[in-house]
């Protein structure tokens, strides 16, 4: 049994954070939803969109079409014939391309979007020049569309950086706020996980000599401008499948309303009385049953989808990976970073029996002035607090550092005499026996007792004699238990992966509440985990960053690669973080999920719709053949004409009505599918089935008042 | 409504639900290949059937090969049949002496394909037109096989859902041997024997001539009924041996033998949800499917129940009793059996249009508009209350694929269906299958209403196809819709009051049988293919949940929504309106 005396009094500075919503509120690249210029490209796209070319690939927008134009040809013969009652005809034209239009308008508004984004990154897009390295240590200015893959080029403070490459030499900060959106400078140097710079990014310090790894219209910039304008849009397989069902909903209600027909003349010359309807009325028909409302904001949704992603700053290079996201089963998340602070802080210090807390403290205290590390400062933090002890400045001729080195594996000070060191245990204790002292058998108690509780043991010592150890702690970032807990909820598992031995590994799990970790894992350890976990049938979800997770990132089914991370990492996954937050991951699950909940939600919407429509418009089809047929008009209508014609516009206005949600998507909530499904079957169905018949009537009211029908 | 028609239609209820989870139960062991209580009898029967037939009983088929067998087996079925019925002159068991002349090549087709596709729609009279040969070698070995066929057919479906990673989904062969052997055989073999102890006639005799107490002399038909009756409701086929069908006193005599047939013609379909529930590996899918199909088939019986008891509002108006009484239950009575009553008639009407049986004991042409408008709708669904053997389960799967595909996605995934990602090709053949339907029954109906046609021409009498209905107005178009509805559905019964043996009916009326049963089972065999072989997706508490009462509200509503949007304005024009009318007075 342990006996411990004190709790970690530190309470770790964490950014608050809410809990009980995914999705932040404010984003880096927000735009407000109906920007005036936006809305001003998107109706004259609209019109460019009714070519029926187009249209075509949208089947239930262009049989309304279809119909529109068929409807304006029987008003221009009954115009020229001189036919009595043309102002209803040509309402319902009217309306019919309306209906078309607010389609287009839809999707031109989600375009419009990524568009402006699009030409805000192509500004940036100037042709730098770059200085190319020849042979023999010579440079020549060269425009950067005649870089290739391979070529070496330097830049210094105040360059653009003329193509996507590797720093190879040197060390610089850079302004990536061309790509991230974010102003404050970061570092780039050679080696490491931190080489990689992208094109159109501008060196504000130092020099860098970068070697070029990609040729001129395949830079990152290039790839993210045709990403974000929508340009190699392909259809995801979820919006290819609701397509098919759409469309064949509309074939069947094409078979009902054409089919009506011989029924209505068989009806009418059976009854003696009416006539068959005009085909203006069975069109109206046709056009208020077809999924019209998820037919125009289909693809508006799904390019909404791709933006709201952008908006928080990651890059989708598919729509298929947005939706693979919500449906991932299980989350591959980074401990370091993701699930704990990026580093370890100093809770408590034990000492060894003979050596008060204060001495320890002290000893622990001057040994981390000179250690910069966030370790190091928690150290001094801690010391502070719990025993008042202020940080001291040495002097620099007084004491002597030293530093940290893979090697000895430890650092500390030799300051007026005192030869003061900290550690891995190990380490101490090789110091403490060279330097002529005995190590006592309870240190290694006290450092095996903070492994197992999941912490890091760091050993103190004073030249012979060993003081006792600090107990470094992984911290696990506020609400992040919470999150996890949410993720479950959700149906997600979430998976800890980390360096740490078992033992640390499975104190961090447990007190994060993720549901399995792996532990001492290498990037061929994560990518058996992956391919497991995929073989059970589950979708797998991975952050990752250095050049070792690509084939991870490239297995899993949503691989979300930091943008500080290498090329080859980039290249790898099917998403960006530009923020390189490795939490994002759950943001992205939820996006992706609220792009499939707003496509079922409208369908359903819809498809409830047509009952209401039913009852305007079936009893004015044949109020001359079977008055008695009004008794269906229970919505009290006011004449056959408003009833159709209240109807058709509706049907037409209530997609205009739903652009904001269809561009906004649904509000997520982190449910359990079964609520989540009640909640949204109440609000779609039942709301759908509901919500046209005061429409219909008011706009019915409406037309009756301004004598239109 | 009263009491007692209540009681009685609860009662038979109850006697179908005590049956679904030992029977479901013993179908799941019978197609999954496990030995059940009746191998030691009837086990060899099954290998040899396999010897005769050059079976390899392991042997696995991939999707399309088991629907090649499917539509190669029914070929041969047409065939067989078709030759027995125009060669009956020249084959033995033929009292009667009945040729070719009976059967002219568009009947002989249309029975055919009728009987094939478990359809069983008659546009003969069994006792004037075909022999016992006739009867017993095609019809009745019909009934037996097309019932196995779609039982094959939906055990291959749920395969579908129950496999994963598989290219195969079974033995068309193995599953339709089993489902005769095991299933249809050994219930049929005591179902009939109780039919023939309850009077159901069953001899090789010819028909018997009486004088009659007016001094007249009367043919009484007889025959090898009860063998084929009890298939004919076990199998959901419903060609009666006589045209009246089982309002015949010879098919089915009392109300038991009613209560029996009726039971028979539900019991397989009900249980097959329990072995789709066990095949899967979670008897509660099975039991949300039953509930779905319990719901919708008890909104029907009493909307159909409640208006026949009302009574017709005319005659209540002309001061005749409609209402019941002390003396007498009351009620529409026209075109029903005394012996039978009206709950029982009506719940017959309700029940066999919900499977697809399509066996009679009363005339729905008879049933006051919104009553009719039961069995009219029943179908309308594609027959997926209940439905027909086999046929109800992969045809309530193709709705629960759309359901799920479409509510789905409101939790937030890809839409999966136990398990199974619901993609292009599933909902493309989910799609097709309602599509083909929906199209067979509106575009052969409108045309039947516009057809005109030429004097002396083979098709059909000269003038308008509209000339054929017994009736006018809203109730001619019932008649029209109800005849194509019924063959889409390979439900087979009959509103009647259309003369349907023409050249032209028998031919379009032939036409949707195929298309109604071949064109609806390809797409699901396709998609049940497509299923097996997708991995299956662990359930956690983000997968949507289809076991609860949400989904079966879900299912039901999907089935309605689907059926009502298609055909509302279609039946606006019949029963709809002709229910209005005749509140305004006016009968047709």
């Amino acid at each position: 049994m342990t006996t411990t005396t004190s709790e970690p009094q530190i309470t770790p500075q964490v950014p608050p954070e809410d809990p009980t919503s995914i999705l932040p509120k404010k984003l880096a690249r927000s735009r407000p939803l109906f920007d005036r210029e936006i809305v001003g490209r998107a109706v004259r796209a609209s019109f460019a969109k009714l070519n029926p070319g187009s249209l075509l690939k949208n089947p239930v927008m262009f049989v309304v079409e279809v119909g529109a134009a068929l409807t304006t040809a029987f008003l221009v013969r009954d115009t020229i014939m001189g036919a009595r009652g043309i102002g209803f005809e040509f309402q319902i034209a009217l309306w019919l391309w309306f209906t078309v239009l607010f389609a287009n308008f839809a999707e031109a508004m989600a375009e419009a979007r990524g568009k402006a984004q699009a030409d805000s990154l192509r500004k940036t897009k100037t042709d730098a020049i770059a200085k190319r390295m020849v042979n023999g240590g010579k440079i020549e200015q060269v425009p950067s569309s005649a870089l290739r893959s391979g070529d070496i080029v330097i830049c210094v403070a105040g360059d653009l950086i003329p193509g996507d490459g590797e720093v190879i030499e040197g060390i610089a900060t850079v302004d990536e706020s061309v790509i991230t959106g974010e102003s404050a400078p970061v570092i780039r140097e050679s080696g490491g996980d931190r080489s990689a710079v992208t094109g159109g990014t501008k060196v504000l310090s130092d020099e860098i000599r970068i070697r070029i790894t990609s040729n001129p219209g395949e830079t990152f910039l290039d790839r993210m401008i045709a990403l974000v304008e929508g340009a190699e849009r392909q259809k995801s397989p979820n919006e290819i499948a609701l397509n098919i069902l759409i469309a064949g909903l509309t074939l069947i209600f094409l078979l009902a309303v054409v089919t009506l027909q011989p029924f209505a003349a068989f009806s009418v010359t059976q009854a003696g009385a009416g006539a068959v309807p005009k085909v203006a009325v069975l069109i109206s028909l046709l056009v208020c049953l077809i999924p019209t409302t998820i037919g125009g904001l289909l693809s508006a949704i799904g390019i909404a989808g791709m933006d709201r992603v952008m908006q928080h700053n990651v890059l989708a290079m598919s729509g298929k990976a947005v939706e693979a996201a919500g449906d991932v089963n299980s989350l591959l998340l980074d401990k370091t970073g993701t699930i704990t602070l990026g580093n370890r802080q100093a809770v408590e210090f034990l000492p060894v029996e003979g050596v008060s807390q204060e001495d320890l403290a002290d000893a622990a205290q001057l040994s981390s002035l000179a250690d910069e590390t966030p370790e190091g400062r928690s150290v001094v933090v801690l010391a502070k607090e719990k025993y008042g002890l202020r940080g001291r400045h040495i002097p620099e001729g007084e004491a002597n550092f030293i530093p940290f080195s893979a090697y000895s594996r430890m650092s500390g000070v030799d300051f007026q005499g005192r030869r003061l060191r900290k550690g891995a245990t190990e380490a101490i204790c090789k110091f403490v026996g060279e330097c002529g002292g005995q190590v006592t058998a309870q240190i290694h108690e006290l450092s095996d007792r903070i492994s197992r509780g999941g912490g890091t043991p760091l050993a103190v010592a004073d030249g012979r004699r060993l003081l006792g150890v600090i107990h470094l702690k992984d911290i696990v970032k506020g609400g992040m238990k919470e999150r996890i807990a949410q993720l479950r909820r959700m149906g997600i598992r979430s998976v800890m992966i980390t360096g740490d031995n078992p033992l640390t590994a499975a104190a961090i799990a447990a007190e994060a509440g993720v549901d399995d970790f792996l532990a001492q894992a290498t990037p061929k350890d994560k990518l058996q985990y992956i391919k497991k976990e995929q073989s059970k049938g589950r979708l797998v979800a991975m952050t990752g960053d250095g050049t070792n997770d690509a084939p991870a990132l490239a297995q899993a089914d949503v691989g979300l690669a930091m943008n500080t991370g290498t090329m080859a990492a980039k290249e790898a996954g099917n998403m960006v973080d530009l923020d390189s937050n490795p939490t994002k991951l759950i943001e992205v699950v939820a996006i992706g999920k609220q792009l499939l909940i707003t496509r079922g939600a409208l369908t359903t919407f819809s498809i409830a719709n047509d009952v209401a429509k039913y009852f305007a418009i079936i009893p004015a089809m044949f109020a001359a053949t079977y008055p008695v047929l009004n008794k269906l008009n229970i919505m009290g209508l006011h004449s056959p004409q408003s009833a159709v014609l209240a109807a058709v516009i509706f049907n037409a206005l209530i997609i205009i009505a739903l652009v904001p949600l269809a561009l906004r998507g649904v509000k997520y909530r982190p449910l359990d599918a079964a609520s989540l499904l009640r909640r949204n079957l109440l609000i779609y169905g039942l709301g759908g089935i509901i919500a046209p018949f005061p429409g219909i009537w008011a706009i019915d009211r409406l037309l009756a008042l301004f004598h239109l029908a | 409504m009263t009491a007692l028609g209540i009681a009685q239609i609860l009662i038979f209820f109850a006697l179908i639900f005590i049956c679904v989870k030992p029977l479901g139960a013993y179908m799941a062991r019978v197609f999954e290949g496990e030995r059940t209580f009746l191998h030691p009898v009837l086990r060899w029967l099954e290998v040899l059937a396999y010897k005769a037939g050059g079976v390899r009983e392991d042997e696995e088929q991939h999707w399309t090969r088991y629907t090649a067998c499917v539509l190669s087996f029914s070929i041969f079925g047409f065939l067989l049949m078709y030759l027995f019925q125009r060669l009956q002159g020249f084959l033995p068991f033929n009292p009667q002496h009945f040729g070719t002349a009976q059967v002219p090549p568009d009947l002989a087709f249309n029975t055919s394909t009728s009987f094939v596709t478990n359809t069983n729609w008659q546009a003969y009279s069994g006792e004037s037109t075909l022999s016992y040969f006739a009867q017993m070698a095609a019809l009745t070995v019909q009934n037996f096989v097309s019932a196995a066929a779609g039982i094959a057919i939906a055990i291959a479906v749920v395969r579908g859902f129950a496999l994963h990673e598989m290219r195969t989904i079974g033995n068309f062969w193995v599953d339709m041997t089993r489902a005769a052997v095991y299933v249809l055989l050994p219930i049929s073999i005591a179902g009939g024997l109780f039919l023939c102890s309850r009077g159901v006639i069953q001899n090789l005799k010819p028909y018997t001539q009486v004088a009659t107490v007016e001094g007249g002399t009367q043919t009484i038909a007889q025959g090898p009924v009860a063998s084929q009756e009890v298939i004919k409701e076990l199998g959901t086929n419903g060609g009666g041996f006589f045209n009246a069908n089982s309002a015949h006193p010879f098919e089915n005599p009392t109300p038991g033998t009613d209560l029996f047939e009726m039971w028979l013609l539900l019991v397989i379909s009900a249980s097959l949800t329990y072995t789709f529930g066990k095949m899967v590996g979670d008897t509660r899918q099975g039991w949300a499917v039953f509930a779905a199909f319990l719901i919708m088939s008890l909104g029907g019986v009493f909307i159909c129940y409640g208006f026949e008891q009302e009574g017709n509002p005319i005659l209540a108006k002309l001061g005749l009793q409609t209402a019941a009484t002390a003396n007498q239950p009351g009620g529409n009575m026209e075109g029903k059996e005394v012996r039978l009553g009206v709950p029982n008639s009506t719940l017959w009407a309700t029940v066999t249009t919900d499977t697809s049986c399509g066996a009679v004991n009363a005339m729905h042409d008879s049933l006051l508009p919104i009553a009719g408008l039961v069995p009219l709708l029943n179908m309308m669904t594609d027959i997926v209350i209940f439905g027909g053997v086999g046929a109800g389960l992969y045809g309530i799967l193709i709705y629960a694929i759309l359901a799920v595909f479409i509510a789905g996605l409101m939790v937030g995934r890809t839409p999966e269906y136990l398990g199974k990602k619901l993609e292009q090709k599933e909902v493309k053949m989910a799609m097709l299958a309602i599509i083909v339907t929906s199209a067979s029954i509106l575009i052969f109906s409108g045309v039947s209403t516009q057809a005109h046609f030429a004097p002396k021409g083979y098709w059909n009498s000269p003038g308008p196809a509209t000339a054929n209905l017994g009736n006018d107005g809203p109730h001619g178009l019932s008649e029209i819709l109800y005849a194509y509805t019924s063959s889409t559905g390979n439900n087979g019964s009959a509103f009647a009051g259309i003369n349907a043996n023409t050249p032209w009916y028998n031919l379009t009326l032939g036409l949707a049988q195929l298309i109604g049963r071949f064109l609806f089972l390809i797409p699901i065999l396709a998609a049940a293919g497509s299923l097996a072989a997708k991995k299956k997706t662990p359930v956690t508490s983000g997968t949507f949940p289809t076991h609860g009462p949400l989904f079966v509200g879900l299912l039901i509503g999907t089935v309605l929504i689907v059926a009502v949007l298609t055909y509302f304005p279609a039946v606006s024009l019949g029963p709809i309106v002709e229910n209005y009318l005749m509140h305004a007075g006016r009968l047709f």
